[in-house]
Formats: structure tokens, C-alpha cells, sequence
């Protein structure tokens, strides 16, 4: 620290400034961390833009607006403590190694890979499929799931806090083995003297009373896919064509009535038919979801349900609108369900700066009715991204191979971009069906990531000044 | 007046890392020893006595600086007597040993104790 201190001349960091709530900010791009600025201190660091600057001459910009001589120097420490101000050689740093071992913290349970729905846009069917499933069990068993369990509970260290979650194929159609699984988690837990929780994801079709109050009584996590009102739920059908809604529509109001454990979530694929972000929100919030999130269908560009640019550029709009009520909401200290906006600003409150988009393949993995491990749920089933089977653990190599791609020291694209804390390139699943690479920067979506980061930090910013006790609220949410 | 405000979680423990780094200990330093300037404004003067004798510093009975008996605090009958610190009244072992005889009460009597010259 003192070599930098000590430095007498500087250029501007790696930062990217914003306006929020009628302050300044700005937001270090090398670590994640965001300083609200004075004008004094904004002037001087946009004074500096690209240009070598001596500090004698920042301190006395500083000096001729007024401030005393001392604290001119204390303002142009603090900014060479924020890296807001470098030396001028300084060299972009890499990360940290990564540590040697990484216990898991979350598995995904993929307990089938059939579905009793056949969603036109689907990724485990269709021509982007990355699934290899022919020839492999099409239903866990007990065995399997039971092997399962060990392993992640082998693999997890000493996590004082671990997590499972259900995922399919249709989850529910293998609802018995669900059971089961919690059962025994649950009492291995407790002999271990470790907490565990667990989620899953539905289409709601199958859903029953008694299964909606094993799900409540066990505080189970729901996760509902559903893409709105019947005219956008249309590409949710059944093998023969028939549409979804209807049936699941009753059954999500009983799982909404009944299940108030835990927070239930909409999740909504969008596509190039399904774009009405706004109108969807209102019906699922009407509906009396807590929390809708929505992403983009995954698929090659020339696919028929991929969104293009221009529909995309409608889809953040709408997004911005609902930043917009969930800003004013949250100035009133109330909730609001659009949980893109809350999961990123989770993050954005965290600081966080990540090697990796996520955690697949790193604290998470996803094991399908094979035993075969994966990075996460969607490459259950995949010869090619096998990472290991559950009876002999991870094969480390194969797991090195997969996350020195996906590491953002990897992706020359993004090294100049200032979302890419939080985004780091974007899905690995998403990097494979467009590039064929899972380290593939997901360029497609770069200028939207930034359009979305910016609102998210706007928002974030103005909360941070205008309601700062509100922020409290993402100390508890669980930076994913 | 702070210039720059750490907001969020990380930026907080930017700061706290970059002031450890900075400041260290400081006792009866003047300055910033470890280079920079933050802390040339905020030089570090413990004040007054210490109740526990420990060479190099000066330190209250909780092991700071905050309850260090102030000069305007100063029973001088208390420091001249009993204290074992070497406060700036008179030594009464060798030089001054009747420099409180004339005064037997000091709400009254405190004018007949006189400056004593070395």
C-alpha cells in the first residue's frame, strides 16, 4: 500500500462512474466495490479521465475549489485506496489462484429426465440439446439418490450449511424418491450436526394437497415455471398439443394458499413469441407469487424461439420499467416481486467480484438418474461434460479443464468491460449452445448486461441514499 | 469532510484494509510512520496520566488512552503524594517534601501553595 501511496504520479483506475438519486458514484471495477463521491472528488476523477496526472496537480484541483490543503491529500488517498487512481504502470492484476479444494454447498438432484410436458423451447429436447440421455437410466432410483446424498455430504466438507435441489425432467414425476431423499438428508444432517435445506423446480402439473404439505411442512422451496397468462403460457403443451395453463392455473392457487413456509418463485422463459415482460409480471403477481424472475430462452441464434436484438432491446426496456416500481417500492420500505432486480442488487450490495459467472462445477454440481456428475442441471446427462459419477467423486482434471475455461482471467472479451464483476461472462450453458465453448464470453448479450447493470446499480445507488436502512434486506438474501 | 464514501459491503472492507495497512499502531508518534499523508492532519498526543505504568506508553486502567486523568481533572494533592507517575508537580521525596504544609484544605487553602523553582 505505501508503494502506491507513495507514488507520485496516477491515471484513473478501473471504475465506471453513474449518477444515482442526485449523487455520484462509482464503481470499482477491479474489486466490486461502490463509493458514493462528493462533486469535488467526481470532478477530479473525471478531470483525470486517460491522462497522467501528478499528484501535486490533483491536490491542488482539489485546493483551488476550496478545500483545505490536508484534506485534498486525505481525498486523493482515499481514492488510491478505492482504485480509483493507480500508478500509471500498473498492470491489470489476476485473481487470486483458485483454492485447492471447494467442499460443494449446493447440489441438484436432476431425479428424472422425462417430462410430462413437451415446452417447445425446451433445452434438455430440441436441436440444442447438449443431453446424451440414450441408453442411461430415465429415473433415479434409491441407490443412486442414497449414493447421491453421501457423496455431496462427503464432498461438502465441513459447510456448517448445505443445499439440495429437485430438478428435472418434470421433478414431480419421481415425487416418491423425492421423499425419500428428504428424509434421509435431513437425519444425516442432524447426525452431522449441519443444516440443510431444500428447493425445487415444478411445472405445477402434478402438484397434489398432500404433496403441497409435505412441501410446506418440510420448508421446501418452490420454484414454479410458468411463462404468464394462457396467450403466453402457449409454448408450455403436453406431448399431444394440449396447453398447460388450465391445469396448472388451480393448483398453483392451492400451492400459493397453503404453502407459506418459504417464498414461492415464478420463473419465466422468454422467447421470441413470449416478450410482454410487464403484462406477465401482473398476472403472476396476481396470481400471488412473491417473487418472478425471468430469462431468456437458451438457444442458437437462428432457432425459431430465440430472441433477437430488437426484442431484446423491448425486454429491457420493461425491465427498466419494473426497476422503476421496484425502486419506488422499495423507498416506501415495501416488497416487490420482480426478483431479477433483487437478486442483482444482492450481489451489487455484496460487492461481489467473481472468477466465475456462477458456481456451477465449483460449489455446485448437478447429478443426474445416472449417478454421472455434472457442472450444474443443465449438462445432466452430457458425455462430454461429465465431471465424475457420484460413487467415485469428481475427476479433477476434468473439472480444472472446466473451470480454468470458464475463468475470467480466460476471457480476453470481457477484460475491458465494467459489468463483467458481476456477469463474468455469462452462462457456460448458454456459452456452449451459442459458441460451442462453455469459456465462451456470452457476447450476444454484453450490451444488454451493461444496459441491465447500470439500471441495477441506479437503483441500488438511490436506494443507498435516499433509504439506506432498505439495504438491510440483502444482508440476509444469500449472494448466489 | 469525508470526500468518499464506501458503500456497499466490499467497499467497506476496501477501506478497513487500506486504514489497517496505513495507520498500525501509531503510540506516541507524531505523523504517519508507515508513509501517506491521512494521518499528518491527526498527529496522536495521549493527554494527561496514566494509572498503569508501562514504559513506552501511557495508558488508562482499560488499556487506552480514553480515561487518562486530564490536567483539568487534577487532584494536584493526588499526583504530588500518592500517584507513582511522575506528573509535573513537585517531587516530594527530595526538593519540596513541605510544599503543601500551609495548605490543610484546599477549597480553602490553595492559594498558599506557591510555584516551586528547581
Amino acid at each position: 500500500m505505501s508503494t502506491v501511496a507513495d507514488c507520485l504520479e496516477y491515471r484513473s483506475g478501473d471504475y465506471h462512474p453513474f449518477q444515482a438519486g442526485g449523487h455520484e458514484f462509482a464503481y470499482v471495477t477491479t474489486s466490486g466495490a461502490i463509493y458514493a463521491l462528493t462533486p469535488a472528488a467526481s470532478d477530479l476523477l473525471r478531470a483525470v479521465n486517460g491522462d497522467v496526472r501528478s499528484r501535486q496537480s490533483l491536490a491542488e484541483q482539489l485546493v483551488s475549489t476550496g478545500m483545505p490543503a490536508l484534506e485534498a491529500e486525505e481525498t486523493i488517498d482515499d481514492l488510491i485506496d478505492c482504485r480509483a487512481l493507480v500508478p500509471p504502470e500498473e498492470m491489470a492484476r489476476e485473481h487470486q489462484p483458485m483454492p485447492e479444494h471447494f467442499p460443494l454447498q449446493s447440489m441438484v438432484m436432476n431425479l428424472t429426465n422425462q417430462c410430462n410436458l413437451s415446452c417447445q423451447y425446451c433445452y434438455e429436447y430440441g436441436e440444442d440439446k447438449v443431453a446424451t440421455p440414450e441408453g442411461k437410466p430415465k429415473f433415479m432410483n434409491w441407490e443412486m439418490a442414497q449414493a447421491s446424498v453421501d457423496y455431496f455430504f462427503r464432498d461438502s466438507g465441513d459447510r456448517p450449511a448445505i443445499h439440495i435441489t429437485f430438478f428435472g425432467g418434470e421433478t414431480l414425476m419421481n415425487y416418491p424418491l423425492l421423499k425419500r431423499i428428504v428424509d434421509y438428508a435431513k437425519g444425516k444432517a442432524q447426525a452431522e450436526g449441519r443444516a440443510i435445506d431444500f428447493s425445487l423446480t415444478t411445472n405445477a402439473t402434478l402438484l397434489t394437497p398432500d404433496i403441497i404439505s409435505f412441501l410446506a411442512e418440510n420448508e421446501i422451496g418452490v420454484t414454479v415455471s410458468i411463462d404468464g397468462p394462457p396467450e403466453m403460457n402457449k409454448l408450455r403443451v403436453f406431448a399431444n398439443g394440449r396447453p398447460s395453463y388450465d391445469i396448472i392455473a388451480p393448483k398453483i392457487k392451492q400451492l400459493l394458499a397453503s404453502h407459506k413456509t418459504r417464498p414461492i418463485a415464478a420463473r419465466v422463459t422468454l422467447t421470441a413469441e413470449v416478450t410482454d415482460v410487464v403484462g406477465i409480471f401482473r398476472h403472476l403477481t396476481e396470481m400471488g407469487f412473491s417473487e418472478v424472475g425471468f430469462a431468456p430462452v437458451t438457444s442458437a441464434p437462428n432457432r425459431l424461439h430465440s430472441i433477437g436484438p430488437s426484442k431484446m432491446d423491448s425486454v429491457l426496456a420493461q425491465f427498466q420499467q419494473l426497476a422503476g416500481e421496484y425502486l419506488t417500492h422499495a423507498l416506501e420500505g415495501r416488497h416487490h416481486a420482480f426478483s431479477n432486480v433483487s437478486d442483482t442488487i444482492t450481489e451489487l450490495h455484496e460487492g461481489v467480484n467473481k472468477s466465475h459467472p456462477c458456481g456451477a462445477g465449483l460449489g455446485l454440481v448437478g447429478v443426474g438418474p445416472s449417478g454421472d456428475i455434472a457442472p450444474c442441471h443443465r449438462f445432466v446427462d452430457s458425455d462430454t461434460h461429465k465431471l465424475g459419477h457420484v460413487s467415485t467423486g469428481i475427476d479433477r482434471s476434468r473439472q480444472t479443464d472446466f473451470l480454468s475455461r470458464g475463468h475470467i482471467d480466460n476471457k480476453y472479451d470481457c477484460h475491458t468491460c465494467w459489468a463483467r464483476p458481476l456477469c463474468a461472462g455469462g452462462c457456460h450453458h448458454e456459452a456452449y449452445v451459442r459458441y460451442g465453448d462453455t469459456g465462451h464470453a456470452n457476447l450476444h448479450y454484453c450490451d444488454w448486461i451493461r444496459g441491465w447493470t447500470e439500471t441495477c446499480l441506479q437503483v441500488y445507488g438511490t436506494i443507498a441514499a435516499n433509504k439506506p436502512e432498505f439495504l438491510s434486506h440483502f444482508d440476509r438474501r444469500k449472494a448466489s | 469532510m469525508k470526500q468518499i464514501r464506501a458503500i456497499n459491503k466490499k467497499a467497506g472492507r476496501v477501506s478497513r484494509e487500506a486504514e489497517a495497512a496505513r495507520a498500525d499502531v501509531f503510540a506516541l508518534q507524531r505523523g504517519n510512520p508507515t508513509g501517506g499523508t491521512k494521518s499528518a492532519s491527526t498527529p496522536h498526543y495521549p493527554v494527561g496520566c496514566s494509572l498503569t505504568f508501562f514504559p513506552g506508553w501511557e495508558v488508562d486502567a482499560a488499556g487506552g488512552t480514553a480515561g487518562l486523568c486530564q490536567p483539568a481533572e487534577r487532584d494536584l494533592y493526588d499526583c504530588y503524594a500518592t500517584c507513582f507517575w511522575p506528573a509535573q508537580v513537585p517531587d516530594h521525596l527530595n526538593n519540596a517534601s513541605d510544599w503543601t504544609a500551609k495548605c490543610a484544605a484546599a477549597t480553602k487553602d490553595w492559594r498558599n501553595i506557591d510555584l516551586v523553582f528547581p
